[in-house]
């Protein structure tokens, strides 16, 4: 027993990193975090569907999830992105920094534009896909699916360049929807108009800023705030009060999903897998297999998985494509196996809807090449649509179309409309 | 007896044709004299049961006799003291084939696997790194102490887990043999060719890393945080004679992941009953389908006629007949001491006493009158559930190997620490806990010398004043302890050095190497003698393979249908 207490493990003087880090245990009582906004959604959360989106306590829906897809299309609708994995990527060389991660040419986005990138490992497998916010010359976020801190910090040796990971330190919204702009200029956001597509502006909130950007994942006009989480209430609050006269609802997932759906956006981890997560090999997708083959700049200098996506591209070693598909009926095809001829397996549906935009039965879907890239003919979808315990099989003829399914004009309208 | 039994061998064979009619009468009588059995094996341990099992359904009479009053090897529940239940060798399950648990009923037998909740590393800071199993807590618990190692988990978890899938399908097939021309030898040989081809060039690069790296160098290429990287070095290093910086510890870690609790791969969890709870519904599924056993009768050796066995003979010097022997034992126990030397080929044996089954590990078994308390660990914590380890940096392993290397067991020890009656009622009365604690390293031998009784007292104090350090009071609460150091190991359950998988797995004692090139296919240089035990494909845990794979062979050269036994369950 002597001996047990002169080897006594716990220091006596406890650092302030280490009491820092005790303070922290108790995450483990509370598995799916609220977000900044969660006071304000747990109080409209009529329904209590919840879902977990990477940690955090998501709505799939708050009301009635068709109705908030309407609120999308004819008003404005709040959706909270904070869950949304960010970096702050900073210093002298960011912008080659970047420019050796991502695909696209990070020269080209100037301070206070956004671009939607994606990053492959060396490889040239895609590790995700996101929106990369070039806040001032040296200073970005990058906002993803996935977290890559350990490709970030890696990719960053012998750059002088810092990167930080700020997901609960910084809280997002998106605002989508025809009345979007109308609702913050009503809440006072003077120079909003100015901002064209993929603009950005930091604009005063509550002592501080809140960057906005012309940006979303609707196809719609709309726009996403991003502001430090201790002024996320207030935010919510001012826009809410805003657009009470302009229809301004909240919602959930499963609305979002069907606006993105139109306009042919695709989420990593469902239309595609990332590499860092795909446990098959034959799983894995270069840039050019999921419809990400236009972000490549081939004219900037090397990035990660340039040669292995050159020598794919030379040896046509390409073996996905996805594409967009219509598909007769009205049935939604969701994961539904494509056939060609009606009889040889081509590839897979990911996601698919009756658009009410477009009026048509849409989906998208991966298949093994050259089906869907030069042999579009004879295509087929095999639907399983169980009615009250039964399935009805159904072959229905799909065709090849571009993406997205819908193109609003009051998504780049400039100046932006009222409604 | 054995000498008498070699020298008669060589009798008859020197008389020729005449004599060989002679030992064929003389077996005759005997035959005629007591019942010979179809097969006898040698050891109820799990492997011994599992084998037993499949050779009974196959329509064989079946004896298995095991030296101790009860069965179970090294997968036992023992009541050693009242009302509480003992998991005093093999402590956690998930290695065990959910095919063989299906094919063997043993459920209907009253097994029950109950998975069990992550674990933690106290460190000395008074801190501790939990291992939660929902993925966003996981997370959130590795960025307390690095924000980078914490999302550095998802490709270690991949990569893993890709390698064990290459491995898993492997677990429930003979090995072959790459020097062999039969059909069955190259089509397995095919097979493992294939699959390693149909691997990415980075994935072959890992696989043929992860077989021959430590499991320090391994994890250096994922994580940066010492505590996190001991945090999964421990399953590099139990059971194995090497320290975390050893090559070889790498794949010790894939043998720990490959397991599965219904569907959930890599989880581990408790027998509801203890792990004798295992072997007990073995035991009754084999008595239902016709089998018998025998306890409290040690074999001494195997009676070896013409080069093939013949049965064996009881310590008590009772012969028992039977067509073919199978042994459960380890590979050394088996051919050093229960098969006449002469009886095999010189390399053979050689390999024999040179294959690596080193004892490196001992167990503290710890009755006790309340739930201990770590000051560190909120009350409601789940890792009170989980595996609980003290051993916060790769250092501290590496040294506690050193003490090994030294002949003396760790003065700081590794233990592998869990208190199965946070969800297993049956073991203790309510209130009361059994509290298992793996303990390493403990050398085969103290400084050359046999262990003492001093030394073992010795051993379990360097134990519990290491938990005491964390959870003050502790001594207070223990009821009863059983203190089973190497020693203990081998002589009770039978363990070469109380190795607890018959021999280390490095991949040079891995395969078509296990346990000797050659005889990896459950057979041995004596006709009509088997291996089943750990030491051969795929190794130790309580996963049932190597008795079910053993089955499968011994019914081949049976020309007996395996149509009772299910193939691997896919991996897809």
């Amino acid at each position: 027993m002597a001996q047990a207490i002169r080897k006594k493990p716990l220091s006596k003087t406890v650092n302030a990193a280490v009491s820092a880090r005790i303070v922290a245990q108790d995450h483990f009582r509370t598995l799916r975090l609220g977000t900044p906004f969660q006071p304000r959604i747990d109080a409209l959360a009529k329904t209590q569907d919840w879902y977990n989106w990477a940690g955090y306590r998501a709505p799939n829906s708050l009301w009635n999830e068709e109705l908030e897809y309407f609120a999308i299309r004819s008003q404005a609708a709040v959706f909270d992105i904070s869950p949304m994995t960010k970096y702050r990527i900073e210093g002298p060389d960011a912008e080659a920094f970047l420019d050796r991660v991502t695909l696209r040419d990070v020269a080209k986005l100037r301070p206070g534009r956004v671009h939607y990138t994606a990053w492959c490992d060396d490889e040239g497998f895609v590790l995700d896909d996101g929106t990369l916010f070039r806040l001032s010359p040296t200073r970005f976020r990058l906002c993803s699916q996935e977290r890559h801190l350990p490709w970030l910090l890696d990719s960053a040796i012998g750059f002088d360049v810092s990167v930080a990971e700020e997901t609960e330190a910084v809280a997002g919204l998106a605002l989508q929807g025809p009345t979007s702009f109308a609702v913050l200029r009503d809440a006072g956001f003077a120079g909003v108009e100015k901002l064209k597509i993929f603009d950005l502006a930091d604009l005063p909130h509550d002592g501080g800023t809140v960057g906005i950007s012309r940006t979303g994942f609707t196809g719609d006009l709309g726009y996403e705030l991003f502001v430090p989480a201790d002024r996320a209430l207030s935010l919510w609050d001012r826009l809410m009060t805003a657009g009470q006269l302009r229809g301004i609802r909240a919602i959930g997932y499963t609305a979002l999903n069907r606006a993105r759906l139109e306009a042919g956006l695709i989420v990593a981890n469902a239309d595609f897998t990332t590499a860092e997560h795909a446990i098959r090999a034959d799983r894995l997708r270069l840039p050019d297999e999921i419809g990400l083959g236009f972000m490549i700049d081939l004219q900037k200098g090397h990035f990660n998985g340039r040669r292995a996506i050159l020598e794919a591209r030379a040896k046509r070693k390409l073996r996905h494509v996805l594409v967009g598909l219509e598909i007769d009926g009205n049935i939604p095809a969701e994961h539904a196996i494509v056939y060609h001829k009606k009889s040889q397996e081509v590839g897979l549906v990911s996601a698919a809807m009756w658009s009410p935009m477009a009026k048509r039965n849409i989906a998208i879907a991966s298949l093994a090449r050259p089906y869907g890239d030069t042999m579009v003919e004879d295509l087929w979808v095999e639907i399983y649509a169980m009615r009250e315990l039964q399935h009805q099989k159904l072959m229905k003829r799909a065709k090849v179309v571009a993406r997205p399914f819908i193109k609003l004009d009051r998504r780049t309208a400039n100046p932006p409309a009222d409604f | 007896m054995a000498r008498q039994i070699g020298l008669c061998h060589a009798k008859f064979r020197a008389f020729g044709n005449r004599s060989r009619k002679n030992e064929e009468r003389v077996a005759r009588e005997d035959w005629a004299k007591m019942k010979a059995w179809d097969a006898i094996i040698i050891g109820g341990g799990h492997n011994g049961l599992v084998n037993a099992c499949y050779l009974q359904r196959a329509g064989l009479d079946v004896l298995v006799i095991e030296k101790n009053d009860w069965v179970g090897g090294a997968a036992t529940s023992r009541e050693l003291t009242p009302g509480f239940l003992y998991s005093n060798c093999s402590y956690v399950c998930s290695l065990f084939r959910p095919e063989i648990m299906r094919d063997l009923e043993l459920p209907r037998f009253g097994l029950q696997v109950i998975s069990y909740e992550g674990g933690a590393v106290f460190t000395r800071d008074g801190d501790y790194l939990a291992n939660y199993r929902d993925h966003d807590a996981h997370r959130r618990e590795f960025a307390r102490f690095s924000k980078r190692d914490a999302e550095a988990y998802d490709r270690y978890a991949r990569d893993v887990t890709r390698q064990c899938r290459f491995i898993q399908p492997l677990l429930m097939r003979t090995a072959p043999d790459p020097t062999s021309l039969r059909p069955r030898d190259l089509g397995e040989l095919l097979y493992l060719g294939k699959k390693f081809a149909g691997l990415s060039a980075p994935e072959m690069a890992l696989t043929l890393r992860f077989w021959t790296m430590s499991i320090s160098e391994f994890l250096d290429e994922y994580f940066e945080t010492d505590v996190i990287k001991a945090n999964f070095a421990l399953s590099g290093i139990i059971g194995t004679a090497l320290g975390p910086m050893s090559p070889g510890t790498a794949y010790v870690l894939l043998h720990h992941y490959m397991g599965e609790v219904d569907g959930s791969v890599g989880a581990w969890g408790y027998a509801r009953g203890g792990m004798g709870a295992v072997t007990k519904a073995l035991a009754a599924s084999f008595k239902a389908s016709g089998g018998t056993i025998r306890t409290g009768a040690e074999v001494d050796h195997v009676l070896v006629g013409r080069g093939k066995a013949k049965g064996v003979v009881l310590a008590g010097g009772e012969e028992i007949f039977g067509k073919l022997v199978v042994s459960n034992a380890d590979v050394k126990r088996t051919f050093l001491k229960l098969v006449e030397e002469k009886e095999l080929p010189d390399v053979f044996l050689r390999r024999v006493r040179n294959f690596k089954i080193r004892g490196s590990s001992g167990k503290v078994n710890i009755a006790l009158d309340s739930l201990p308390e770590f000051p560190a660990l909120p009350k409601d914590s789940p890792v009170y559930r989980g595996d609980m380890h003290f051993t916060d940096s790769m250092e501290r392993m590496e040294r506690a190997y050193d003490d090994w290397k030294a002949g003396r067991w760790s003065a700081d020890p590794f233990l592998d620490m869990v208190i199965p009656t946070t969800l297993d009622p049956t073991m203790a009365p309510p209130g009361k806990h059994f509290m298992s604690c793996f303990v390493q390293y403990a050398p085969p031998r103290i400084a050359g010398a046999e262990w003492t009784d001093a030394d073992r007292d010795g051993f379990a104090e360097s134990v519990i004043s290491q938990i005491a350090e964390y959870s003050p009071g502790f001594r207070d609460r223990i009821v009863h302890m059983e203190v089973r150091t190497p020693r203990e190991i081998e002589a009770e359950v039978g363990l070469t050095e109380g190795n607890i998988f018959q021999g280390e797995l490095t991949f040079d004692q891995l395969l078509f190497n296990r346990p000797v090139p050659g005889y990896a296919q459950y057979r041995s240089p004596v006709g009509g003698l088997y291996m089943c035990g750990s030491s051969t494909h795929p190794g130790g845990g309580v996963m049932g393979a190597p008795g079910r794979n053993a089955a499968a062979e011994i019914l081949r050269d049976l020309a007996k249908s395996t149509s009772h036994m299910s193939a691997a369950h896919d991996v897809i």
